[in-house]
Order: structure tokens, then sequence, then C-alpha cells
């Protein structure tokens, strides 16, 4: 019920996010989502695509450091309390969300979160026993 | 008759190499020269060179002439085991250390009714004590205050009074900054004359300090294979090169690439022979710093020839706040951290007045595959700048940068850019 996500580390300059754009433009590739954690000197790039064993070939060929990421993609009721709600569960049993970011398309009436747990393997088995709805890769990676 | 005492002197320390330290017995079989080949000074042309590897290749203690027991001091120059240099000193050879540093305190236009602020770092670095004991052969009163510290060094300068200060260049100018910046009247302070030595500088910076402390500045040239601060001084009457003390050490200029000695004035590089050392000494070391020496007699009457300010290198050694670096002892230190690439460049400039060092580090491939978090990367970042800060006692800036952003080079030097306009 994992997702694989994209990472690449990404220096501080100008037109550095336009060159990897173009390389996967010109792969054919579709990025589904997309984040950036950035600090003063470099970023990294974290994006959910159409297509991971291609990104991450066309990326390295380009000279990219590259990361394949196991993330968990939940769906959020889209109302006050929705996240908080997927947090409680998690709450007290020891999984750390070491990041998230949201997924840009919905799921039916709901949104989309992109959660990197350190243990994923045990947040999906807890989300699930919560009764919440844990979607797998194929879903995300379709346009 | 100086060169009298020089030859009497130079004899008895090639004899005394040859019999106490194992290098010297092979080099000079090597090169098929004995101590009694030295019949005259000119007569050292003919024996080998001693450089900074050697003492590599005998660290720690291989090149000492004396037996432990012998030695009462040790020093060492900053560096990963292996690649610094150790020197030793028996209680005679502090004796004259203290006593050409006394000389220079005395060419400074120093008494012992100075107080004498000596901010050159205490330890392993020989510029701390080696100030510390002279000012005190001196008679004058010494402030111990060692490096770093600057708002407690500047209420010291205001409270204590000192009417001398022995630091780096740059240090006295960000001393000046921050005192400044302290609403602090610096040109007002009791100082009257500065020392300064362990990294290059130039006459503009000269001005500039005399400028903005109302002090004189004079040059000072050592470095701890030969003794350490002292080996040669710039009076206060001349201000032009520093006089080398030529009763304990000879000195040539060499061409770096031939190894051919150059006439008096030429740029080359500076070898000296300790000619009273008994702990440590050395015959032809090639220190690779470049100047030229000056044979005209100077207005102050001393008759010891004098050199003229360092104008570089001829090797890859940066100097980076008063400490030596070496681009491969930082290669060495990368190399140890798991996960980091030996593509690296380095960055030296100068931010206000102090050298500031950016090590531009590629990221790993197997690092930044295992682990796309932000942490680990600022973790490896850390952990660079603290083992370089605990190996060479410099701190840097790391920079994780993306593979294949830094030129590959073949040599070392091109690792470097120094953007320093001293």
């Amino acid at each position: 019920m994992k997702v694989e996500q994209i990472s690449i580390f990404l220096e501080n300059r100008p037109g550095g996010l336009e060159q990897v754009t173009r390389i996967l433009k010109d792969a054919g590739i579709n990025i589904r989502t997309l984040t950036l954690a950035d600090t003063s000197d470099y970023g990294i790039l974290r994006m959910i695509v159409n297509d991971v064993d291609t990104t991450s070939r066309v990326l390295k060929e380009n000279g990219f450091r590259v990361s394949r990421t196991n993330v968990v993609a939940v769906e959020v009721p889209d109302r006050p309390g929705g996240l908080h709600g997927i947090l409680a569960v998690l709450a007290g049993s020891g999984v750390n969300v070491e990041y998230m970011y949201a997924f840009v398309e919905r799921s039916g009436e709901n949104a989309v979160m992109i959660f990197r747990f350190d243990a994923p393997d045990k947040a999906i088995t807890i989300l699930q026993q919560n009764g919440l709805t844990v979607l797998p890769g194929e879903k995300l990676y379709a346009s | 008759m100086l060169e009298a005492l020089q030859l009497k002197r130079l004899k008895q320390v090639v004899q005394r190499v040859y019999h106490t330290v194992g290098f010297y017995r092979r080099v000079f079989d090597e090169a098929s020269v004995t101590p009694d080949d030295i019949k005259t000074l000119d007569d050292l042309k003919r024996f080998p060179f001693t450089s900074k590897q050697d003492l590599r290749d005998n660290y720690p203690f291989g090149m000492f002439a004396v037996p432990m027991s012998s030695v009462v001091r040790l020093h060492a120059s900053s560096g990963t085991t292996g690649r610094s240099t150790v020197v030793g000193y028996t209680k005679r050879d502090i004796d004259t250390w203290s006593e050409l540093m006394a000389r220079c305190f005395v060419a400074a236009g120093l008494t012992k009714n100075d107080i004498i602020h000596n901010a050159y770092g205490y330890g392993l670095f020989t510029g701390g004590l080696g100030a510390h004991y002279g000012a005190e052969k001196l008679g004058a009163s010494v402030i111990p205050m060692s490096g770093g510290n600057t708002k407690r060094q500047i209420m010291i300068l205001q409270d204590f009074g000192p009417t001398a200060i022995c630091c780096t260049p740059s240090y006295a100018l960000n001393l000046a900054e921050q005192g400044k910046a302290m609403g602090v009247d610096m040109r007002s302070l009791k100082l009257r004359v500065g020392i300064f030595g362990a990294e290059p500088w130039s006459e503009k910076m000269r001005q500039e300090i005399e400028n903005v402390l109302g002090i004189k500045a004079l040059n000072i040239f050592g470095l701890s294979e030969i003794m350490g601060p002292g080996v040669a001084m710039e009076c206060l009457e001349g201000r032009h090169g520093m006089h080398i003390f030529e009763d304990h050490f000879l000195v040539e200029t060499i061409n770096p690439e031939t190894g051919e000695v150059l006439p008096p004035g030429e740029e080359g590089e500076l070898v000296f022979t300790t000619i009273t050392k008994e702990a440590f000494p050395l015959v032809r070391y090639r220190t690779r710093d470049l100047s030229r020496l000056i044979t005209e007699p100077c207005r102050c009457g001393r008759t010891l020839h004098r050199m003229d300010r360092v104008m570089g290198r001829s090797d890859d050694m940066l100097i980076i706040r008063g400490v030596n670096v070496f681009p491969s002892q930082i290669e060495a230190i990368l190399l140890a951290i798991k996960g980091v690439e030996p593509h690296y460049q380095l960055i030296v400039d100068r931010a206000g007045t102090l050298d500031t060092l950016e090590i531009q580090v590629e990221v790993g491939e197997q690092v930044f595959a295992n682990a796309d978090e932000v942490k680990v990367l600022q973790n490896m970042e850390r952990q660079i700048a603290k083992d370089i800060k605990d190996y060479l006692g410099v701190s840097a800036k790391v920079k994780l940068v993306e593979p294949k952003t830094l030129q590959r080079f073949e040599g070392k030097a091109s690792r470097v850019q120094d953007k320093r306009r001293i």
C-alpha cells in the first residue's frame, strides 16, 4: 500500500528547478505532485510521478542525486478536524512523521495527504485498523 | 666576526645531526657528504635539503637529536595524525627562543616597563608561549590572553592598559572593528606598538592597522620547524624587512624549481639551517615561504641581514586565521567520513577582517539514496565542520553541492579558490 516517491538534491541556484522540469518534460514524465524542502543553501525536491523508473533514470543520467522513498498516501476527510483524526490515531503509537505534504487531486470527496513515516508499515496497519483509507501507488501515478 | 661564529656553530650542528639523527646520516651518506666537508659557510650548498615531507615521514620524534629526557617542551603544527609536525625543545632551546623573542620586543622599542597583551594562541601552536617567554625574559608584564573572546580582550585592553599587542594582523583589525562596535575609541588606548605575524599581510594592511589602532605595526617571522616566532623581526626604526637572527639561523633563498641558491635580493624560497638548536636541529629546511633577502644596511644600525615580507608559498599550504592548512589534510578528513565523496573545493575569502573557509562538498550517491531528509544532510555538514575544527583548529562553513558542479582537477592546488585580497 506504499507509494514510491522520487527525491532529488537541488542546490539553491537560479534555473535549478527549471533544469529538472525540462528533463522530465523531455522524458514525457507527468509530475502528479511535488514539494520542496529547503535550507539556505540547498533543497530536496520530492515528487510523485507517473513513471518512477524512467524519472529516476533520466535524472541520474543528468547527474542528479536521486533517492527513491516509500511514502504513504492517506485520504483525509475535507472538513475541520480531518487531518487531526489521522494524526490522533497515530499519536501514542510511536510512529513519527518525518514530513508530509498534500496531493493535488482529490479522491472523491476527500483530500489526499502524503506522509513520510519513520515506520511506514506500522503506520499503514494502524491507519487501516482505524478505518482510514490508504491509497495504493497505482491510483496516484495514473493521471 | 659573525661569520666565524656561524661557521663554528654550523660545523657543530652538522656533526651532531650526522651522529644523532638517523635521517641525516642517511641523506648525507646518499649525497656523499660528510660533516668534515664544511670548511666554509659556502660549503653548506653541497648538503641536501630537508623537506616538510621528511618531517612527516619521521613523525613524531624521529628527527629529534637528543633523548626525550632532555626535551622539556613539545609543540606541533595542526594536522591529522602523521601529517602534523612535532618539534621539541631542550631547556637551552627554550632559553635561546626566549632570548630571541626578547630581542624582537627590544626591536619593537619595548622594555621591562611595558605591558604586553599576548593574543597569540597558547597551546601546541608556538605563537602564544613563544611570545610569552620572550616577554618575561625582557621583564615586561605579559597578559596571557590567547586567542578568541574578543569582547573580553577589548575590556582588558581598556582596563589593563597594555602598551603592546601580539597577534595575527587580521585579528588586530578584528579587535579594532569589534571595539568600535562596542563604542570604544581604539585609538585612545595605551597601545603604541603591535607585533604581528603568523599569516601573510601587506603594507596596505599595515597602514590600516596603524590608522585604526593608532599604533606602529611591525612584522615578525617564524615557523615552528625552525623555532617558532622570533626567527626574524622588523625594527621600529626601519620598518622595512625583518632582521634575521643570523647568529642562530643561516638563511638561503633558492629557486623552488631547481634548488639553485639565488643571490641576495632575488625572490625565492627561504631555506633555513638552525645552528644552535639542540633538540630539533634542521639542515637546509625548505620553508616553502617565498621572500627575498635584503643585505643593504638598515637605518637602525643592526648589521643582521633582513628578509622581506613573505610574498607567497611555493606549495599549496593555506594560512587561515593564522592556522596552516593543507588541502590534503582536509581531503583526508572528508574521506574518513562515511558517505562523503572526495570531490570538494575550498573557497578562502575574507569577510571584513577575518578569513573564512568554505568547503563545498558534493553529496554522495549512497548517502542521498538512503535518506532524502534534510536532517541527514545537515548532520553530515555538522560532522564535517566538527572534524575540521577538531583536527585542524579552523572553523569552516560546509556547503553541500550537486554532483559534478565542482570541476574535476588533477592537481590539488586547483581545488582551492583563494579570493582574499591582502
